[in-house]
């Protein structure tokens, strides 16, 4: 799960262009979108096209990722348990 | 009727034209085929987390947009309208690639969304929180003539008291190959400007504030400007003369004209026809420092406010050696392989 | 306003007819354009529904009499044949005897050009004459060229408005006496690259699309051209020329909310439907019927809902979306539009909204579902773009 939490760190930096983070000081619990991180709707796409891309997770419904992109920790979790890649 | 002030201005381009004195410091490019706008720093204007998906085009415009509103001292204005020939190409191209190379699989909003023409001036609206008239124009070398007559429209039918308009394009490779494949662009052994066929290519943005009233530092009066689809060369006379007359400007009250010659022989004619018309009167060009592409009469415009401000022709841009004592009325002539032909008068406050 | 701007041609091409007649007839007979798509190979194939004209571009070019070796994108193609019935309707002898310009609209202008092209390029010789076409403004050139006219020539590209804002400014031109005569419009095709943009923003539906449905999943992309033709009252005057309404008053406002979505309480389409009143100093009780930009996206529906209700209050007119008829063909959008508002004062019709079955939760908002008869003066169109490009048109009968 640690290594998974990384690499999501790392997509996210990278999918979304958040040039002036670091996976350091990224933290598991950051809220992704509104306060936090700072996230909108058209990051909540990309990131359900990574969903799809990279671990064969296909979302129908964008209102979903509401839940599942919280946080790195739930969407690790969400991963680990509907992954087919 | 309204009287069009031009209140302010910024630009990027080729040349070093952020917080620098004007054309003081010129790079006359001789080796290249294409020359690429120099990036100032944008953290100093767009924030960092902004930043991150923003298109060239979309910071060039926003940077831009911002320093000309800040001369003209304004914080929103009526409306924002802007031109541009190919919108946000970069992010077009990546999305079309990725299109054809996925089989239209896992693709991603970001870059379709800053393919939108409107894309600019939609983001410079949403960082100003300006909800007024938001217009943007994509016709080839009249995108942002189309902008400043519908701006200048704006003005002088009291529909808005400031406009911030401007014009913005970027390169992306794709087109520079294309270009380099159908002989738009000049050949890398032939670059004379102008005694060769084909191109420089450039890009760049510029932006303006137009206001209802003059100001202290109030650069010029947007006269005057008409745009044609096409033409003859032997037509161009004609147009000339309708137009000066029409506006009620007599051809020998012109103290100089500017011209958007780009260096392609192939359509040189028109430039010269033009030259000939006036060839008692200083004359200037602009696209050997900045590059043609479809918006670079914003260049063009830029040069001609501030030669208006100084009151002094830079060696760099002369044509010919004419001077003179005072340059109160200026015209810019600008066309692009034959078609969308612009002129365009600006006049001392 | 001081001067309405006459209407005397109108010129139209959709998935619902090939010119203005079929469009009419089939909004009359609630015939919906909405089907697979044919003309294009996708993967999306069977997981869309458009409104494609079931014309190939040959057939189009044929219609045109286009010489074989012509560069003309499928955009350009619809459009030439919209701008031509409009100046035929128009009873336009000599396009160029006044001062008259040519404002069209697009968002893809040569696209489906690009799309087969992209790679041949480099090893093609022959399918270079195409890469002209990559400027959207080229697309307006041929549709000029082919009219023959040669005048104020240009091309508003803002998303979903784009029409309407074509529209906008020929009324302005003429109003400040700069034109005497403007053909205004739009024409955007079907691509690869639309239906894939739009679906990774999953707006698109798989079944035909429910505007104002509270069961709608998103909007069916369509293609089509149109084009109205505005001229001034002296123009009118000496030609004796019959008006089919009239331009009374217009709006532009933007939302500043988002790149792609509108605000929840749709300010910026609720301000471009003031500025238009005020324009045309008219009253919201002076509407009969508001043809709605009604994509059936979630978020527009409910937007656009919103607005309405802000304006009109307790007295909501009839009101629909034809969307379901032709599909949401973007920068022609506001064109076609345009030309239905028009039938539905020369007709004095209102147009069904397809599709509907259940009033959206959030308000009490009930769309027109079947053809009404009703005495038509005054008619408003909304039309939104990305980029919060919100922009309303008025027509009027007298």
């Amino acid at each position: 799960m640690e290594s998974l939490k990384q690499e999501l760190k790392t997509k996210i930096i990278e999918t979304l262009n958040l040039e002036h983070m670091t996976i350091e000081g990224f933290d598991d619990q950051d809220t992704l979108f509104g306060d936090g991180i700072g996230l909108d709707s058209i990051d909540a796409l990309e990131l359900i096209v990574l969903l799809d891309k990279d671990y064969g997770i296909k979302l129908t419904d964008p209102k979903e990722g509401k839940t599942i992109f919280q946080t790195v920790e739930t969407m690790a979790t969400f991963i680990a348990a509907n992954r087919t890649k | 009727m309204k009287v069009c002030y031009i209140n302010g201005s910024a630009c990027i381009s080729a040349q070093k034209t952020v917080d620098s004195e004007f054309l003081k410091e010129v790079e006359i490019n001789t080796t290249e085929t294409v020359v690429f706008a120099k990036q100032p720093s944008y953290t100093e204007v767009i924030q960092p987390s902004f930043i991150r998906r923003m298109a060239k085009g979309v910071k060039m415009g926003i940077f831009t947009s911002s320093i000309a509103l800040k001369e003209a001292n304004l914080e929103i204005p009526d409306a924002i309208i802007t031109g541009t020939g190919m919108g946000c190409l970069e992010d077009s191209e990546k999305f079309l690639k990725a299109i054809l190379d996925n089989d239209e699989q896992f693709l991603t909003p970001t870059s379709f969304i800053q393919s939108t023409h409107n894309t600019v001036a939609g983001q410079i609206a949403l960082g100003l929180q300006c909800k007024g008239y938001n217009f943007t124009y994509v016709n080839g070398a009249v995108s942002f003539e189309t902008a400043l007559i519908d701006a200048k429209l704006q003005i002088e039918s009291d529909e808005a008291q400031s406009v911030l308009v401007g014009a913005v394009d970027e390169t992306a490779q794709h087109i520079i190959d294309l270009y380099q494949l159908n002989g738009t662009l000049k050949k890398q052994d032939d670059l004379a400007f102008p005694s060769s066929n084909g191109i420089i290519l450039g890009e760049g943005a510029s932006f303006f504030v137009l206001e209802n009233k003059q100001k202290e530092n109030s650069y010029a009066i947007l006269k005057a400007i008409t745009i044609v689809n096409s033409l003859e060369v032997n037509e161009l006379q004609a147009f000339v003369e309708s137009f000066l007359k029409s506006n009620q400007i007599a051809q020998h009250e012109i103290d100089l004209v500017i011209l958007g010659s780009n260096g392609d022989l192939t359509f040189d004619n028109y430039y010269e026809q033009i030259s000939q018309l006036f060839e008692n009167t200083p004359q200037t060009y602009y696209k050997h420092l900045s590059g043609e592409y479809y918006t670079a009469s914003g260049f063009g415009l830029w040069t001609a406010i501030n030669i208006m401000k100084n009151q002094i022709i830079p060696e760099v841009v002369r044509l010919n050696s004419l001077v003179k004592d005072n340059y109160q009325t200026i015209l810019l002539y600008n066309q692009y392989q034959g078609k969308d032909h612009s002129l365009l008068v600006i006049k001392k406050c | 306003m001081s001067k309405k701007v006459a209407i005397t041609g109108m010129g139209i091409i959709s998935s619902i007819g090939t010119t203005i007649e079929e469009n009419f007839q089939s909004l009359l007979n609630n015939k919906s354009g909405i089907s697979t798509i044919e003309n294009l190979n996708t993967i999306h194939k069977n997981a869309i529904k458009v409104g494609e004209i079931k014309l190939t571009n040959k057939q189009l070019a044929q219609q045109l009499n286009l010489l074989p070796e012509n560069t003309f994108s499928r955009t350009s193609l619809l459009g030439a044949i919209a701008a031509k019935e409009a100046i035929n309707k128009a009873g336009i002898k000599n396009i160029n005897e006044y001062k008259t310009g040519f404002i069209s609209a697009t968002s893809v202008g040569g696209m489906d050009l690009k799309e087969t092209y992209f790679y041949d390029y480099y090893v093609n010789e022959s399918n270079r004459k195409y890469i002209n076409s990559h400027d959207i403004g080229h697309s307006t050139h041929q549709i000029a060229d082919y009219i023959g006219l040669k005048g104020m020539v240009t091309t508003v590209s803002t998303a979903c408005s784009s029409a309407a804002n074509a529209i906008i400014l020929g009324a302005r031109l003429i109003q400040s006496g700069q034109l005497d005569r403007v053909i205004v419009g739009g024409t955007d095709s079907l691509t690869k690259f639309t239906i894939n943009g739009f679906k990774t923003l999953m707006i698109l539906s798989d079944t035909n699309c429910m505007p104002f449905d509270q069961n709608r999943k998103g909007l069916n992309l369509g293609e089509a051209a149109a084009y109205l033709v505005l001229e001034s009252d002296d123009i009118v005057q000496n030609e004796q020329k019959k008006v089919l309404a009239y331009v009374s008053g217009f709006g532009n406002a933007n939302d500043a909310f988002h790149q792609t979505a509108s605000s929840e309480n749709g300010e910026g389409a609720f301000l471009a439907m003031q500025k238009a009143f005020v324009k045309a100093n008219l009253k919201p009780e002076d509407i009969d019927y508001i043809n709605v930009h009604g994509t059936a996206t979630l978020n527009n529906d409910l937007s656009e809902g919103r607005a309405i209700i802000r304006l009109f209050e307790n007295n909501i007119p009839d009101f629909s979306s034809t969307k379901a008829f032709t599909g949401h063909t973007l920068a022609a959008a506001a064109a076609i539009e345009a030309v239905y508002s028009v039938f539905a004062i020369q007709h004095n019709l209102v147009f069904a909204n397809l599709n509907f079955k259940t009033p959206m939760e959030e308000f009490n908002l009930i769309p027109q579902t079947s053809l009404k008869e009703k005495s038509i003066n005054h008619v408003l169109s909304n039309s939104f773009g990305f980029g919060g490009n919100c922009s309303t048109i008025l027509f009027s009968k007298k």
